[in-house]
């Protein structure tokens, strides 16, 4: 019996301590919920979810997922006027939804198929169908019913001191990397007008066609809008429930009536929903999150929108904090692209500290391929997001780059070289600059311009603060400054191409091609859901990644070469040789004294390779590997094994000529062996395999350690301690290279050579 | 509104390189004249960079040959707003908003306006409508 008295609820006794290691994983900060749908926390089943049906009679709809028109509340209203068809709701809410959902991933159903049927169903049937699917079911819906063949990618640029010389090369930096949109908002809400002019000219550098929006008050927006800076906005939010809708101080009309308004001024626009926002704002209805989302982006469809982004958005830590919420993530942006939305997938707002969950939860999109992948990843970094940390950021960009090399999948973005890059910030930083002068808005300091082309963050630059951004945010809306000034101050200052790249994104207005579902400009050219359909039908259709792209997605920075591999080894070779000469003299014999052991090194050992993979000079490893074991009372000769160049074999062969059957085998990648004359080939007796993190001073206690084997005792086996490094990721690639070099030198049957050595001076 | 001599489909679009010929600024600027020339010389102006009624019909046609017939009907109600001035569209917004309403005749005075005035029928009936919800729903109250 324990003393209760005794117990430590901490770190004590009584406690596994691995409670206490995994106290300390950032995975511990999230904090999950448990599933309790009376009041709201459930995924997929809601206490109150209505069943799906319908009644039409007369050609009007008289009863709704089991609500009769007269108790209809305004969504149930909208969705039924201007969703439902009327003409096909009764039939199709007559199929099964297991029908229907085997429908959703058979290759064989079209995508076209799909989206007509879903303008006959209701939000409780779109949720009750897509509910039945697995997680990788509703990725593979999700990659067949997306609207836009071609994926992209949107991006925030924002920074914490609304900087605008930052704003302007963030965003060229973000059109360098391929985001298709890019996304401002401010600190301080009257800097608009500033964020907006900075974001519009940085994104008119080095190419053309990165739509751009800013977020702010609804009618600011549009009056931005209007002035040409902007060319897209989200923000127009919806909700699920009436009392959510007007608490958010809007209506389905008044949404519906702004998006006519954006439509009547040439601007591309999605709306926002997502799980979890009216549990938030205190009006779910017991009702679950992907029922309230289907309801939403019914609604959506009834307004007219082209687009959605949800999959979440701010409700998305609040989604995944219960059972099963990153699997009604996916289910919502499922039923979006069902409905024939734009998607604008979420995977924005972080959900979650623990990096594993965050890379888990943009894998089924980013090999799924979207519309967009993230309705905002950060292009800058965490802290200079001011719409609050995405999924991945600036510090987390290349990370995506490889995740998109390593599943060959197109999440939109490609690499930037690392001048490019400061050519475009400069170049950026300069145009903004030349236009704030010519406007009379302001005269940047070179100082000032300097420090913001190398920041990595506002924390790093010495440049406008926000008091003075207001200033210029205050002017530009105050003289009525439009972007044809911009374009003509461009122009007029020398930077003449990106003066026509600007006004090639306010000319797209005209013809407003870029209206339709799913619009995005690529190469010059409006590539939507009209001219760019989504028409997978299996394997070989829909999305595949050309040759060229594949190339651009391969294309990280500083991968490894044959080339760089033999030219760090030529460039070792020099300093190599001004500490040790290696002598040839003859075929090895076997035999020799009981005390001596034989050192085999490997082909291309002193030859064509010169260090270890810790970095060791391999004359260092030699000397103490001697040094070891003449201090245990042994003598070591060294023979260069021609035949092999494996560890083990390296290892026996040398063990068998040592006079004392014990030998060491020894790579020049630093791989090492202790073996036996009597034992089997890959049976040795010590081994150091992890020759990255093997010391000099662990070669040495080798050497010690097989003298002792020599006298017929038994030493302490030597430890190469690890701290858990993923050595594979970090040296594999290289091994490969160096080990085939080693091979390529070893012959079928070659005898082994005696070496003579030479310290030609003290090793460091 | 819908010129049937001239239903586009999906085979016009992009417009701006199929059908460059029925693309028209409202001066009738074609969109090869909108250069960065013309631009400097004052000779286009904001007005030749917005989009025209007639834009959005024929962008409604794209989009109800594409199978979005709602999308369509947004475009056809965008296209009455093109020429209602800004102040007036943001004031009908903001009538439209819980509560701004406090009768129904407020709403419905606004949709006179849309239709006589602006020749916005589409976008009148839509306010009609959302004048006779808001009052089954109990939207014309005190908000603040």
């Amino acid at each position: 019996m324990t003393d209760s008295s005794n117990i430590d609820a901490g770190n004590g006794a009584n406690r596994w301590r691995r409670f206490a290691d995994w106290d300390e994983r950032p995975l511990r900060l999230d904090k999950f919920a448990v599933e309790d749908p009376e009041n709201g926390f459930a995924a997929f089943r809601g206490a109150r979810d209505p069943a799906p049906g319908v009644v039409v009679e007369g050609g009007r709809v008289v009863s709704m997922d089991g609500t009769a028109v007269a108790d209809f509340d305004m969504i149930d209203f909208f969705v039924a006027e201007h969703h439902l068809d009327v003409a096909l709701a009764e039939t199709a809410m007559a199929i099964p939804s297991e029908r229907i959902a085997h429908m959703l991933v058979d290759v064989a159903v079209p995508r076209t198929e799909l989206t007509r049927l879903a303008h006959g169903l209701t939000p409780a049937k779109l949720a009750e169908v897509v509910a039945q699917l697995s997680s990788i079911e509703l990725a593979f819906a999700f990659s067949k019913m997306r609207t836009r063949k071609t994926p992209g990618n949107q991006g925030h640029v924002t920074n914490a001191k609304d900087d605008p010389l930052q704003l302007a090369a963030d965003a060229a930096i973000a059109v360098a990397f391929g985001f298709d949109e890019i996304e401002t908002t401010m600190r301080v809400a009257r800097n608009a007008w500033s964020n907006a002019l900075a974001c519009a000219v940085g994104a008119s550098v080095g190419r053309w066609g990165t739509l751009f929006q800013c977020a702010s008050e609804e009618s600011e927006e549009l009056q931005i809008g209007m002035a040409g800076f902007t060319s897209y906005a989200e923000t127009v939010s919806v909700y699920g429930t009436e009392r959510a809708f007007t608490d958010g101080d809007d209506t389905p009309w008044s949404k519906a009536f702004l998006a006519a308004a954006y439509a009547s001024r040439g601007i591309k626009m999605r709306c926002t929903s997502g799980a979890a926002s009216e549990l938030l704002m205190g009006f779910h209805e017991s009702k679950s999150l992907l029922y309230l989302e289907a309801r939403c982006l019914c609604l959506q469809r009834a307004m007219g929108v082209q687009g959605t982004q949800n999959g979440g958005i701010d409700g998305a830590p609040l989604a995944s904090s219960m059972p099963g919420g990153v699997r009604e993530l996916m289910a919502e942006n499922l039923i979006a692209a069902w409905l024939d939305l734009e998607c604008a997938t979420g995977n924005d707002a972080r959900h979650s500290e623990s990096e594993i969950r965050v890379g888990a939860k943009i894998l089924p999109f980013l090999i799924a391929g979207s519309d967009l992948v993230c309705s905002g990843m950060g292009s800058i970094l965490k802290y200079d997001n001011s719409f609050n940390p995405s999924s991945f950021n600036g510090e987390e960009m290349e990370d995506f780059l490889v995740l998109q090399r390593d599943f060959e999948a197109d999440g939109g973005l490609t690499s930037v070289e690392e001048a490019t890059a400061l050519d475009l910030r400069r170049r950026a930083i300069d145009a903004l600059a030349a236009v704030l002068s010519e406007l009379g808005l302001g005269d940047p300091t070179s100082a000032m311009k300097r420090s913001v082309a190398v920041a990595s963050g506002s924390n790093d630059t010495e440049s406008y603060l926000p008091r003075d951004v207001v200033r210029i945010s205050d002017a530009i809306k105050a003289r009525g400054i439009n972007v044809l000034d911009v374009i003509k101050a461009l122009a007029a200052r020398g930077f003449r191409e990106e003066a026509q790249n600007l006004l090639n994104v306010v000319r797209l207005r005209v013809s407003g091609d870029y209206l339709q579902t799913a619009a995005v400009v690529r190469g010059g050219h409006v590539v939507s859901a009209v001219n760019d359909p989504n028409d997978y039908t299996g394997p070989g259709t829909g999305y595949r990644l050309s040759d060229a792209r594949r190339e651009e997605l391969s294309a990280i920075r500083d991968v490894l070469t044959r080339e760089e591999v033999l030219r760090t080894e030529a460039a070792f070779a020099g300093a190599e040789a001004r500490r040790i000469a290696y002598r040839t003299l003859g075929v090895a014999a076997a035999g020799g004294p009981a005390n001596e052991i034989v050192i085999g090194v490997s082909p291309a050992f002193g030859v064509k390779l010169y260090q270890t993979l810790a970095g060791h000079p391999l004359s260092a490893v030699l000397r103490a590997l001697s040094d070891g074991n003449s201090a245990k009372g042994g003598t070591a000769r060294i023979v260069r094994m021609r035949h092999t160049a494996d560890t083990s074999f390296l290892g026996l062969s040398a063990a068998r000529l040592a006079g004392s059957g014990i030998g060491i085998g020894l790579q020049a990648k630093g791989t090492a062996v202790i073996h036996q004359s009597d034992r089997l080939p890959h049976h040795n007796l010590e081994l150091f395999s992890n020759a990255p993190i093997t010391t000099l001073a662990h070669y040495r206690l080798l050497g010690e350690n097989a003298a002792t084997y020599a006298a017929g005792e038994m030493p302490d086996p030597v430890v190469v301690p690890t701290a858990g490094m993923a050595l594979g990721a970090r040296y594999h690639a290289q091994v490969a290279l160096v080990y085939a070099i080693e091979t390529a030198l070893a012959e079928d049957g070659a005898k082994p050579e005696e070496i003579e050595i030479t310290y030609l001076k003290a090793v460091p | 509104m819908s010129d049937p001599e001239r239903r586009l489909g999906v085979c016009d679009y992009p417009l701006a390189e199929r059908r460059p010929d029925l693309v028209k600024t409202a001066r009738g600027k074609a969109l090869d004249e909108l250069t960065l020339a013309a631009v400097e010389s004052g000779e286009v102006t904001l007005e030749d960079l917005r989009i025209t009624p007639r834009a959005l019909r024929d962008q409604a046609d794209v989009s109800r040959d594409a199978g979005r017939p709602a999308l369509a009907r947004n475009f056809e109600r965008a296209a009455e707003l093109v020429d209602v001035p800004q102040d007036f569209l943001l004031e009908v917004y903001e009538l439209l908003r819980p509560g701004r309403a406090k009768t129904k005749a407020e709403l419905l005075e606004a949709a006179d306006t849309l239709r006589a005035s602006h020749g916005a029928e589409r976008m009148a009936v839509f306010v009609e409508e959302a004048a006779e919800v808001y009052e089954r729903r109990g939207l014309f109250t005190y908000r603040f």
